[in-house]
C-alpha cells in the first residue's frame, strides 16, 4: 500500500494534477477566510465594474484633504491632462487662422497656452471650418480656462426641514485625499458581474459548490455503475441479462437529454445543488457498470476466485474480497473521471438556464448563465465569464491528468 | 520410490465420485462447442487416478464440474454412490469439504491483497475450527507448513508474491494438509515449476495419499507422469475417454491411436539417456 502510494506520487502527470487541484482546494478553504461575507451580496451599483479599486464618492467627501503646495504642481496637472490630440489641434487652428506659430514646440505647454489666450477668439468664424469643429474649439478653450482657474467646488445637501441647500464642505482643485484614508475601499481583483456582486467571491463560492456537484454525481454514479457492475459481471446468467439491458437502455439514450428532461421535469422551486448533482450521477452510470462488468467477467474464471468459492466463502464475500481490490485502482480512476465530468454537466445544465435555483449559491454554470443572459460577452466584460471558464478548465484538466498518471501507474503496458 | 510403482487394484473398493454421460458444452448455434461429451467414469476411493489429453481436450473444463464450479449440461454426478446435490450455499460449503483442489498456476491461485495466514487460517475455519484458540491456530498452521517442508515462522505476515512458484504450490499443499478431504482434485500441479520442485510436490501427493488415504485426481497432459503416479488412467480426446483402465494396461498396451500417439509423443521414454556429456563435465570439476 505505501509503495504503492510512493509509486502513484512518482508520477509527474499525477503529481501535477494532484498539485493543481490542491491548490484550487486551498484557495476555496482560505479565501473565504481572508475575505468573509455573503458571496452573493450587492457590493457595487449598476453592471459590470472592471476589475480594479473602487472606494465610495461620499465617504471621500468625508475624508481629510491633503492640500499640494508644490509650485509647479499646477503646470504638472495641466501638462498632463492635456493631450497630444488637444495639442496638435490648437496648432491646426492657429495654421488655420493665420497666427505665426513659429519654431513652436507642442510639448511646450507653457509656450502653447500662452499662444492660445493671446490669439483664441470664440467668435473668430475661419473659413471651411464646420460647426462641429468650431464647437470642439469651444469645448477645449472651456476646459483649458477651467484648468487654469483657482475656483472651488461646493458639495451641498438638502437641509430635512428647511429643504433649502446646505454647503457641507469646499473642494479646491489642489485638494487630494488619501485612499488608505478613505473608508470603504474595495479591491475587486475580477471587478463586478451584472449584479453588482464580486466576481471573485462568487468565483470562489461557485468552485467550491461546482466541486462538490461534482464529487455527489461522481459517487452516485460510481456507486450504482460499481454495484450493477460487480453484480452483472460476477453472477452472469439471467442477472447479466436484465442488467445489461437496462444498462444498454440507458446507454442509447443521450445521457444530456434525459439530463435536460429530468431537470426540466422537477422545477426550478426544487432544484437545489444536490438534487442536481445526484441527477446527474444517476444518468451518468452507464460506462462505470459496463466497464466494471468487463473487468469482473476477466476475473471471475481466476483461479484465486475458484479457490475462494471452494473455501466456502460467500458470494458478497468473494465479491468485496477478491474481485473488488482487484479493480479498485480502475475503479478510483473511473470515479475521477466521474467527477470531472459531473462538473461539466452541471455547467452546461445551468447555461441551458437548467441548473441549481439562482437564489441560494453560485456555481459555475450559473456564473456563465447570468454573464450569457446579461450579455458580458459583446460588451468586452471578459472578467465576468473568462475566470470562470478558466477555473472549469483548470478543474477537469488536473483531474484527468491524475486520472492518466494513475493510469500510468496501474497499466504496466502504459509505463515508460 | 519404488512403493509407489506398486499399484493396487481399487476397482472392486467403495466409489467415492463417479459420472454418467456428463456433457459440458459452451455457446449457441455456430459457436456451438461441446467441451466433455457424454463421459463415464467410477473413481474409487484412495485410488490415483490420471485423467491425461492435450491441451483443449476438455480435462480442466471436467476437473471444474467435478469440483462443482460449473454446473454440466447434462449428465449427473454421483458423490459416494448418491447423485451429488449442490443447489445450496450450505451444501456446497459441505461437498467442498471433501473435495478440494490445486491449480495448474501458484501465482494466479492466491489473492494477491491476503496474507498468507489468510489463507490457511481460511481452512481451519472451514474444518470448523473457528473457534480453536490462536496458538493452536498457530500450531497447526506450523505443522502444516513443516509437513510441506516450509517454516510458518518465515511466511507469516508475508504476501503470497513475495514467495517462489515452488514455495507458493507447496504452500497450497499444505491448505490440503489443513483440510484433509477425501478427494483431492490437482490439476496440472507441476507444469508451471521447475523439475526439482516437481519431484517434491509429487512426493509430497503420495505422503497425503498414505496418511489420510484421500483420493488424488490428477490432472495432466504428460502421459509419462501419468504412468509413473497413477494407479488409473484415463485419457481424453476432445471431450471424450477414449480409453482408460489400469495404468500398466493403457500405457503398455494402448489400444486407441490417440493413446498410441500420446506416448509416441514422450521423449524417450523407452530409450536410454546419454549421459557422456554429464561425465565429461565431471570430470573436468
Amino acid at each position: 500500500m505505501k509503495n504503492m502510494f510512493r509509486q502513484i506520487f512518482h508520477s509527474p502527470k499525477f503529481v501535477a494534477g494532484f498539485v493543481i487541484f490542491v491548490i484550487i482546494l486551498l484557495t476555496m478553504w482560505l479565501y473565504p477566510l481572508i475575505n468573509p461575507g455573503n458571496p452573493l451580496e450587492m457590493i457595487g451599483v449598476g453592471t459590470f465594474a472592471r476589475p480594479g479599486t473602487y472606494f465610495s464618492l461620499y465617504d471621500a467627501v468625508d475624508a481629510p484633504t491633503e492640500t499640494l503646495r508644490l509650485s509647479d504642481a499646477d503646470d504638472k496637472r495641466i501638462d498632463a491632462s492635456m493631450s497630444m490630440e488637444d495639442r496638435v489641434a490648437m496648432v491646426a487652428w492657429f495654421e488655420q487662422a493665420g497666427v505665426d506659430v513659429g519654431d513652436l514646440d507642442i510639448t511646450d505647454t507653457d509656450a502653447l497656452l500662452d499662444l492660445w489666450r493671446a490669439n483664441y477668439d470664440s467668435s473668430t468664424r475661419l473659413p471651411g471650418m464646420t460647426n462641429a469643429k468650431r464647437n470642439y474649439y469651444k469645448r477645449l478653450d472651456r476646459s483649458i480656462q477651467s484648468m487654469q482657474g483657482a475656483d472651488k467646488y461646493s458639495v451641498m445637501h438638502k437641509d430635512a426641514d428647511s429643504g433649502e441647500m446646505v454647503e457641507r464642505s469646499t473642494i479646491n482643485k489642489t485638494d487630494y485625499v488619501n485612499v488608505a484614508q478613505v473608508v470603504n475601499v474595495k479591491t475587486l481583483p475580477l471587478g463586478t458581474d451584472n449584479f453588482g456582486r464580486d466576481v471573485l467571491k462568487e468565483l470562489v463560492s461557485a468552485t467550491k459548490t461546482s466541486i462538490v456537484i461534482g464529487l455527489i454525481a461522481g459517487i452516485v454514479a460510481t456507486l450504482i455503475g460499481l454495484t450493477l457492475g460487480l453484480l452483472a459481471g460476477y453472477v452472469g446468467g439471467i442477472t447479466d441479462d436484465i442488467i445489461m439491458f437496462i444498462t444498454n437502455i440507458f446507454t442509447v439514450i443521450p445521457s444530456f437529454v434525459l439530463l435536460i428532461l429530468i431537470s426540466y421535469s422537477i422545477g426550478q422551486e426544487q432544484r437545489g445543488a444536490s438534487v442536481v448533482a445526484i441527477v446527474i450521477g444517476l444518468t451518468s452510470w452507464t460506462w462505470t457498470a459496463r466497464s466494471v462488468r468487463s473487468q469482473v467477467i476477466s476475473l471471475r474464471n481466476r483461479d484465486h476466485v475458484n479457490l475462494s468459492k471452494l473455501s466456502g466463502h460467500s458470494l458478497v464475500r468473494i465479491i468485496l474480497t477478491d474481485i473488488l481490490p482487484y479493480i479498485a485502482s480502475y475503479v478510483v480512476m473511473a470515479f475521477i473521471l466521474q467527477v470531472s465530468s459531473g462538473i461539466l454537466a452541471e455547467a452546461q445544465l445551468s447555461l441551458l438556464g437548467l441548473g441549481p435555483k439562482t437564489t441560494e449559491v453560485p456555481t459555475l454554470g450559473l456564473m456563465m448563465n447570468w454573464a450569457m443572459l446579461y450579455s458580458a460577452h459583446t460588451n468586452g466584460s471578459w472578467w465576468a465569464y473568462f475566470p470562470v471558464i478558466l477555473t472549469i478548465t483548470l478543474i477537469s484538466f488536473s483531474l484527468n491528468l491524475m486520472n492518466t498518471g494513475l493510469d500510468q501507474v496501474f497499466n504496466p503496458t502504459l509505463r515508460d | 520410490m519404488s512403493e509407489i510403482r506398486e499399484r493396487k487394484d481399487y476397482s472392486n473398493g467403495p466409489l467415492c465420485l463417479s459420472g454418467r454421460g456428463v456433457t459440458k458444452v459452451f455457446g449457441l448455434g455456430d459457436n456451438r462447442t461441446v467441451a466433455v461429451d457424454h463421459v463415464d467414469f467410477d473413481f474409487h476411493e484412495g485410488e490415483f487416478v490420471s485423467i491425461v489429453g492435450e491441451s483443449g481436450s476438455g480435462k480442466t473444463t471436467l476437473s471444474k464440474m467435478l469440483l462443482g464450479l460449473m454446473t454440466p449440461t447434462e449428465g449427473e454426478i454421483l458423490f459416494e454412490g448418491k447423485p451429488r446435490d449442490i443447489s445450496t450455499g450450505k451444501k456446497r460449503k459441505e461437498y467442498w469439504k471433501g473435495i478440494q483442489a490445486i491449480f495448474q498456476d501458484p501465482f494466479a491461485s492466491y489473492n494477491v491483497f491476503h496474507k498468507i495466514d489468510s489463507v490457511l487460517l481460511d481452512c481451519i475455519h472451514l474444518r470448523g475450527g473457528k473457534n480453536l484458540s490462536k496458538k493452536q491456530k498457530v500450531e497447526m498452521m506450523t505443522e502444516a507448513c513443516s509437513f510441506v517442508n516450509l517454516k510458518f515462522s518465515e511466511l507469516t505476515n508475508k504476501y503470497p508474491f513475495e514467495l517462489s512458484g515452488g514455495q507458493m504450490q507447496r504452500l497450497m499443499i499444505a491448505r490440503i494438509f489443513l483440510l484433509k478431504p477425501r478427494i483431492l482434485l490437482a490439476d496440472e500441479p507441476t507444469s508451471m515449476v521447475d523439475a526439482c520442485s516437481r519431484a517434491t510436490i509429487l512426493d509430497m501427493l503420495f505422503e497425503l495419499r498414505r496418511e489420510t488415504g484421500m483420493t488424488i485426481i490428477f490432472i495432466t497432459h504428460d502421459i509419462g507422469l501419468a504412468y509413473y503416479v497413477s494407479d488409473t488412467v484415463y485419457i481424453m480426446e476432445h471431450g471424450r475417454f477414449v480409453e482408460s483402465g489400469k495404468a500398466d494396461d493403457v500405457i503398455l498396451t494402448p489400444q486407441a491411436p490417440y493413446t498410441k500417439r500420446l506416448i509416441s509423443d514422450v521423449p524417450k521414454i523407452h530409450e536410454v539417456w546419454d549421459l557422456s556429456t554429464v561425465d565429461l563435465l565431471k570430470e573436468d570439476a
